[in-house]
């Protein structure tokens, strides 16, 4: 049918997606109020009792009981209706219309319409903030120039801050990544390997809060004389040691939390060395057997030099999620205990102390750490592109 | 680490008749094991722990149960019911899958357009924006809470779910379209070369050619964005708030921390909770994951 329309009548269906489009741009205004007012569920699913006849339904969601689980069920549909439909009716009404112009006029307005709305949400959510965020990092609550915030850094309070970051930089990224090489290495040549790597995988589905209340029932502490139900502490009392309060002692709490991180970010690393170490070409391994390598020499003077650019990238991607660590210490401790780390402290700058020039100048010092990681990716598209 | 060499090799190296290749890579598959085991344990303690009757898990360690699993008054579904009730890990969930989902659709959509435009349309400043998205790729979002908190204050969507698919769409973009872009440019051009003779207009061309050729990326990143939204503790507290309405599992399991702070059955059933959905996903999705952390990790 839509052949022949088409064939018969052209001008008709050339604006038959247009029109759609309109239609779906009003829908999505629409939509869009429902969804900014934050009762907006509940006052639609009103609406629609009460043209249902189900006055007491309607009564019940205006003053906030009710079917409220409905409502907000409601909300989600036409956010994704909105959000996905609305987007796919943008671009095909917008780039039907636009093709409907002139070839020059229509190839300058249509990747626009591409790539715009992703662009328009980047600079709102990241470009703009980040901006803010570095010269709010220069002003006091008043508004005046100051360079306060970033001189309180040099304080003992927040140099103990910094040194724990580096802690946690230097041991959690090291330690995720030399585990998952061993472990990567030794799996390898077993049977079932994908079966005993998704034992280590694993953690990385859980989240960071899930992973700390798991290893904080490990570090439970009871006093002297009560039964240890926390692992770690069983096993210690067991071996004949006192019980101790692992996550409050200094600085072995910092140790202890590092583990969580490791423990979760093991597995990646491993996935991708995994990956990598089964890139290098058997022939290099017989060689080197048959110049009498034993198999850790082959391991570590062969293997490991090989995938040295996997290394990097693993170590560079955990050292990103690790500097900018919050959940583990907010959840665990909050960071009273000497192990305070640069985005709790943000955290609790801005909602508890309200130090807005502070916390800007906290997440300015994060988006500094990850400056370099930052110039070593563009400088490697730009490699690309050239070779390309 | 002394494991010898040749038997266990996967490279189909001879084995000595005389001795069984199972006794000489024993040392080998039991440190694998060791390690598997290792790595289970903190898991199996919330497991356990939360199936385990309240009275006894502070009498004893959990692993005490597993040694006897057949006492009496050992194991209980309560604490389930119990954290999805009144601990309103129930109504969380919800909240979860209804804060995830879109927050998953959304950037996946608008991502694969411009990932699109990127790799295939030319038009000017089309380097220099993309520039743009790989330098955002690892910017901290600590970057962005305190002026988004505060345009999210003054126009009312703080606490609303639409603020936080917003906010994880605008958050999740970089990745997204560096992903979907990595692998639309590597489609051959003589597709592209071909449909354009065939008079094909770019967004039939991408509908009808790239976005089902794609489907592996998308799956990929879907993954990625689901696991991260749905586990995300920062963004939700500094912009959703843990209001019972709308507040979602990780804040819903933070309250439980802050409240119930020593009545461990809660914790591990509420953490347990958490997780289920996760791991679920993991497991039946594990392939296309690990394809996708390749992708994203390994440039070359």
């Amino acid at each position: 049918m839509a052949v022949i329309a088409r064939t018969e009548n052209p001008p008709l269906s050339r604006y038959v997606l247009p029109i759609a489009g309109l239609v779906g741009a009003v829908l999505c205004v629409a939509g869009i109020v429902v969804l900014i007012d934050p009762h907006g569920g509940a006052k639609l699913l009103a609406s629609v009792y009460d043209l249902l006849g189900n006055t007491d339904g309607a009564t019940a969601l205006r003053n906030g009981g009710g079917d409220q689980l409905v409502a907000k069920i409601l909300l989600a549909i036409i956010a994704l209706l909105v959000g996905v439909g609305g987007i796919w009716l943008l671009f095909l009404g917008v780039g039907a219309l636009v093709s409907l112009l002139q070839p020059k006029w229509r190839d300058r307005i249509l990747p626009w319409v591409f790539a715009g709305p992703a662009l328009a949400l980047l600079s709102v959510y990241l470009l703009y903030p980040a901006v803010g965020t570095f010269l709010r990092s220069f002003f006091d609550a008043k508004g005046v120039f100051t360079l306060a915030n970033y001189q309180v850094m040099t304080t003992p309070d927040f140099l103990e801050i910094l040194r724990n970051n580096v802690i946690w930089l230097v041991v959690a990224t090291g330690g995720s990544v030399l585990l998952g090489l061993i472990i990567a290495g030794l799996f390898d040549r077993v049977r079932r390997e994908s079966l005993a790597k998704t034992f280590i995988f694993l953690p990385l589905a859980i989240s960071l809060i899930g992973a700390s209340v798991i290893w904080l029932f490990i570090y439970a502490w009871q006093p002297k004389g009560q039964p240890q139900y926390g692992l770690l502490n069983a096993i210690w009392t067991g071996l004949g040691g006192g019980p101790v309060p692992w996550l409050t002692t200094s600085p072995i709490n910092i140790l202890c939390e590092i583990v969580i991180m490791i423990w979760l970010q093991t597995g990646f690393a491993m996935v991708v060395l995994s990956a990598a170490i089964k890139g290098v070409s058997t022939e290099i391994i017989e060689a080197a057997r048959l110049d009498g390598a034993t198999e850790r020499q082959l391991f570590f003077g062969v293997i490991v030099p090989m995938i040295r650019g996997s290394i990097i990238t693993v170590a560079t991607t955990i050292a990103i999620a690790v500097l900018k660590i919050f959940d583990i210490v907010y959840t665990t401790t909050g960071g009273r205990f000497h192990d305070d780390v640069v985005a709790n402290r943000m955290f609790h700058e801005m909602f508890q102390f309200f130090n807005d020039g502070r916390a800007a100048a906290l997440a300015s010092l994060l988006f500094v750490g990850v400056l370099p990681v930052m110039y070593i990716n563009l400088r490697n598209f730009r490699r690309q592109q050239v070779e390309g | 680490m002394t494991a010898p060499a040749q038997p266990i090799a996967r490279s189909g190296a001879k084995v000595a008749a005389w001795r069984p290749p199972i006794l000489q890579s024993l040392p080998l598959r039991l440190s694998v094991i060791a390690i598997c085991f290792l790595w289970t344990v903190p898991t199996a303690g919330l497991l356990v722990t939360s199936v385990r009757n309240p009275e006894l898990i502070q009498q004893s360690g959990w692993w005490t149960s597993l040694l006897n699993p057949f006492a009496p008054n050992q194991w209980t579904l309560n604490n389930y019911a119990q954290v999805l009730q009144s601990g309103g890990m129930g109504t969380a969930f919800l909240n979860s899958l209804i804060v995830t989902v879109p927050s998953t659709v959304i950037p996946i959509t608008i991502a694969a357009f411009a990932a699109y435009a990127f790799a295939w349309i030319p038009f000017r400043g089309r380097g220099i924006l993309f520039t743009l998205v790989i330098a955002l790729l690892v910017v901290p979002i600590q970057m962005s809470l305190i002026p988004i908190l505060k345009i999210y204050s003054s126009a009312s969507l703080y606490g609303t779910f639409f603020g936080i698919w917003l906010a994880h769409t605008g958050f999740g973009l970089p990745l997204a379209i560096f992903l979907l872009y990595n692998f639309m440019s590597q489609l051959p051009r003589d597709l592209f070369e071909s449909a354009s003779i065939d008079g094909a207009s770019h967004l039939q061309t991408f509908i009808r050619i790239v976005l089902p050729l794609s489907v592996p990326a998308l799956g990929a990143f879907a993954i990625f964005q689901f696991l991260w939204v749905w586990n995300d503790l920062l963004v939700a507290l500094s912009f959703l708030g843990v209001s019972n309405d709308v507040r979602v599992m990780p804040t819903a399991l933070l309250a439980l921390l802050g409240s119930k702070g020593g009545q461990w059955q809660l914790l591990t059933a509420g953490a347990f909770v958490t997780m289920l959905l996760p791991l679920i996903v993991f497991l039946a999705l594990q392939r296309a994951f690990i394809r996708g952390i390749l992708a994203g990790s390994v440039k070359s």
